[in-house]
């Protein structure tokens, strides 16, 4: 009893979202018996799994009341880093590959937190400027010109495609994200203090956290993950230049808002997040089968943002009931 | 000797040339309440900033149980045992009170918070502060009485031995500011040292065994609150007598100005029928949570009321409760504060000229004695007296018939209170209409020519001048 009456309201929320992305689930099966064959959930996992692990990242990012709209720049650019490394040194292997994108995609993450935390510059305005910075860095790189798959090395191609169990590397990769962001989000320090700077940056510098660091940190973490994001996108779709990802960093956000992150910063949850993918992915995969154009994917996605949005406003409005309160 | 737990010594503080503390001095004996009080600018929250640890002295000494010490962040002075109950409620409305009570110091085993134990231990705390809430609600479930009592389990859960409350009944009923005061005594008798910040000289000398006075930034006056009375205290913080706090002027009543009959809004009150004349100044009096604001909010028209009829043939203004969210625009000057509700007579045309709204904020700032630079100042950069002066001004500028006020002076300091009070009068005996919402007895007591009392939604009693008493108005607004 106590039980159920303590669970939080996001852990509430969370349930009655997963309740409806199955019911979305169900829905298609029922259409599409071949929609819940093993093969097909493992490809829309594939599919799903980039869009996975930027949107966890961005949710720290939203989380401390900022917002990363240089996301998909940031993994254009390391992608693009990636396959011209590997061009010029092909057959290094992978991991040599994974630091370099894992820190370059950290520090252009920090070149947003730094200008947000030291500057106070507002999150939408650095990371728009940042994005075109990081696409325009693109073209510096490539000189315009594409990496094809014939320039990129086996092991470089390989290593997402590789499976284990039924599932490609990716997928584990972004089950294994998801899995350290749930437990870290409930149980590290850090997670707690970049909540609650999130949700009253004041009373967080009364109790010695810096909110602004805590912006920083968050940037920093969501940077690195989109440039180890970025020699996945690079390597599975085998090929690299200046536009890939175009757009794509709405599609983040929109997961986030859609799994329930709330954008004055403060709340959010993991699985909330990958439940908010995970929904996108379904829409995605499924309306080529129903035969209905890509147009009402974006359509049904800025549905679902709104009606999300506002039933989550609707539960937070106070209730008062003057005449009753205790005197 | 040094009987004290914490002591302050000459602390000097500038912002940019702005001085806020001079040789401030402050001695906070084991088991004692000492009331810190003084006018608005007085630093008294600079000097709890400098104890929390948010800003650094420019000289000075701090002395915590006899040796010298420096509280270089929040941390430092959470180390110390240094605990603050702030007036605006720090919480982390989205995280739970266990959560809230460690926030940055979770419980944790091998680096991973341990939840169990924070429950364990918050709840513990809660127990012993007799809280009547639970450990694992959102803190933005509690009521603001609640918050206040979460961040004194704060400090309880830190073990701390300083605790400093900055005007903690500022939005508190009776009967919850009784709860509060309950807790001090008891951390007082436990031997911590309570450093109590208020207006209310009523809850001083109920409440505090010594006093400290500021007055710009020094320490004027200490001693035992015994020893003083509250004109010596006005006197202290003002720094000369302020001739008259309610400066009531005698007027006849008019003509009807409002009439109101059995109006009522769902959830809020119910079957509320008076009636405001000319000359006139209405209280109302009841406990926070008694549909006061609301009711003023549909006299005003913000809300549509359910049943029931307003009947008036006059311009009714509200200077509402909140005035940094409903009452200014904060970073808006104070010329353009004033022109605000006045554009259709400054601007009939649809064009604005600077120039004007210069000339009529200058009239009102010399009216008002608003201390302000000039007319193009933020209000965000004045005072919370002056702030009220500005709303009251840009209300008057429209020369309404009925102007009601909802708190009109709550947290600000003496003279600015005495101001306010001033111009309601000027403006009663110029024939306007005044409805005063208050819940400061000696306000409404002072300056209402009758007195509605409202408790849960609904009227509890109508008193004239003369029958109104503290007692009166109390058994009408409590449940007894």
């Amino acid at each position: 009893m106590s039980g159920i009456r303590t669970l939080s309201g996001h852990t509430r929320r969370d349930l009655a979202f997963a309740a409806l992305t199955l019911a979305l689930f169900l829905a298609v099966t029922f259409a599409f018996p071949g929609f819940a064959a093993p093969r097909n959930l493992a490809g829309l996992l594939d599919d799903t799994a980039i869009l996975i692990m930027l949107a966890l990242g961005q949710m720290l990012v939203i989380l401390v009341r900022g917002i990363d709209l240089s996301i998909a720049a940031n993994l254009a650019l390391c992608g693009m880093l990636a396959a011209v490394f590997d061009r010029a040194w092909p057959g290094m292997g992978v991991a040599p590959i994974l630091v370099l994108t894992l820190v370059s995609g950290a520090l252009l993450g920090a070149f947003n937190g730094v200008l947000v935390w030291k500057l106070r510059l507002p999150p939408i305005v650095v990371t728009l400027g940042t994005m075109s910075i990081y696409r325009g860095a693109i073209y510096l790189l490539s000189k315009g010109a594409w990496v094809n798959e014939n320039e990129m090395s086996r092991g470089f191609l390989a290593f997402p495609r590789g499976e284990f169990l039924g599932l490609t590397l990716l997928s584990w990769l972004a089950l294994a994200v998801t899995a350290v962001f749930v437990v870290a989000l409930r149980r590290s320090r850090l997670a707690r203090d970049l909540y609650a700077a999130g949700g009253n940056p004041e009373a967080a510098n009364y109790s010695g956290i810096d909110a602004g660091r805590m912006q920083f940190v968050a940037y920093t973490i969501c940077g690195a993950l989109a440039g180890v994001c970025g020699y996945l996108w690079v390597a599975r779709f085998a090929v690299a230049y200046t536009d890939i990802a175009l757009g794509f960093e709405l599609s983040v956000i929109a997961a986030c808002l859609i799994g329930g992150v709330a954008i004055a910063g403060g709340v959010g949850s993991a699985v909330g997040v990958v439940l908010g993918c995970l929904f996108i992915g379904i829409i995605r995969s499924s309306l080529p089968l129903v035969g209905i154009s890509a147009f009402w994917q974006m359509f049904i996605n800025g549905v679902v943002i709104l009606v999300a949005v506002l039933l989550s406003a609707r539960q937070r409005e106070y209730k008062r009931t003057i005449l009753e309160v205790r005197a | 000797m040094d009987s004290s737990l914490l002591t302050l010594a000459d602390i000097r503080k500038s912002f940019g040339g702005v001085r806020a503390l001079e040789r401030a001095s402050l001695e906070l004996p084991r088991g004692a309440v000492t009331a810190l009080i003084g006018e608005n600018g007085a630093g008294k929250s600079t000097l709890v900033k400098i104890l929390s640890g948010i800003h650094q002295p420019d000289a000075g000494e701090i002395r915590f149980d006899g040796k010298a010490v420096r509280i270089a962040d929040p941390l430092a002075s959470r180390a110390l045992g240094i605990g603050v109950v702030h007036q605006e409620c720090l919480s982390f409305d989205n995280l739970s009170v266990a959560e809230n009570l460690f926030v940055n110091c979770q419980p944790s085993r091998r680096g991973l918070v341990n939840w169990t134990a924070m429950r364990a231990q918050a709840t513990a705390v809660l127990r012993d502060l007799d809280a009547d809430f639970d450990a694992d609600l959102p803190a933005g479930r509690l009521s603001i009485a609640q918050k206040h009592v979460m961040q004194i389990a704060r400090a309880l859960a830190h073990e701390s031995r300083v605790l400093i409350f900055d005007e903690p009944t500022a939005s508190l009923s009776q009967r919850e500011c009784a709860e509060l005061f309950r807790i001090v005594r008891k951390l007082r008798d436990a031997g911590c040292a309570l450093l109590f910040i208020s207006h209310k000289f009523e809850e001083i000398f109920a409440l505090a065994d010594r006093y400290a006075v500021f007055r710009d930034g020094v320490s004027v006056s200490a001693g035992k609150v015994s020893e003083v009375t509250g004109d010596e205290l006005i006197r202290l913080m003002v720094g000369r007598p302020v001739e008259q706090l309610f400066p009531k002027l005698e007027t006849t009543a008019g003509a009807e100005l409002l009439r109101v009959e059995h109006l009522s809004r769902a959830g809020e009150f119910a079957d509320i029928s008076f009636t405001l004349r000319s000359g006139e100044i209405l209280g109302v009096y009841g406990l926070v949570g008694a549909g006061r604001t609301e009711l003023a909010e549909v006299l005003f028209g913000i809300k549509a009321a359910d049943s029931g009829s307003v009947v008036t043939g006059v311009d009714v203004a509200l200077v509402p409760e909140d005035r940094q969210t409903q009452g200014t625009v904060l970073p808006f000057s104070v010329a353009a504060n004033i022109a605000l509700p006045n554009l259709a007579t400054l601007a009939p045309r649809g064009w604005c000229r600077a120039h004007d709204e210069s000339r009529l904020a200058r009239q009102w700032i010399d009216r008002l004695a608003i201390k302000a630079q000039g007319p193009e100042q933020p209000v965000q950069n004045l005072s919370g007296g002056n702030q009220q002066k500005v709303v009251i001004a840009k209300w008057l500028a429209r020369r309404p018939g009925v102007l009601i006020l909802d708190e009109p002076t709550k947290g600000i300091d003496v003279g600015a209170k005495a101001a306010v009070h001033a111009v309601t009068s000027e403006f009663a005996r110029d024939g306007g209409g005044v409805l005063m919402i208050s819940s400061d007895l000696p306000e409404i007591l002072g300056m209402s020519d009758r007195v509605l009392v409202m408790r849960r939604g609904r009227l509890r009693g109508e008193f004239t001048r003369e029958q109104a008493t503290s007692e009166n108005l109390l058994r009408a607004a409590s449940d007894a």
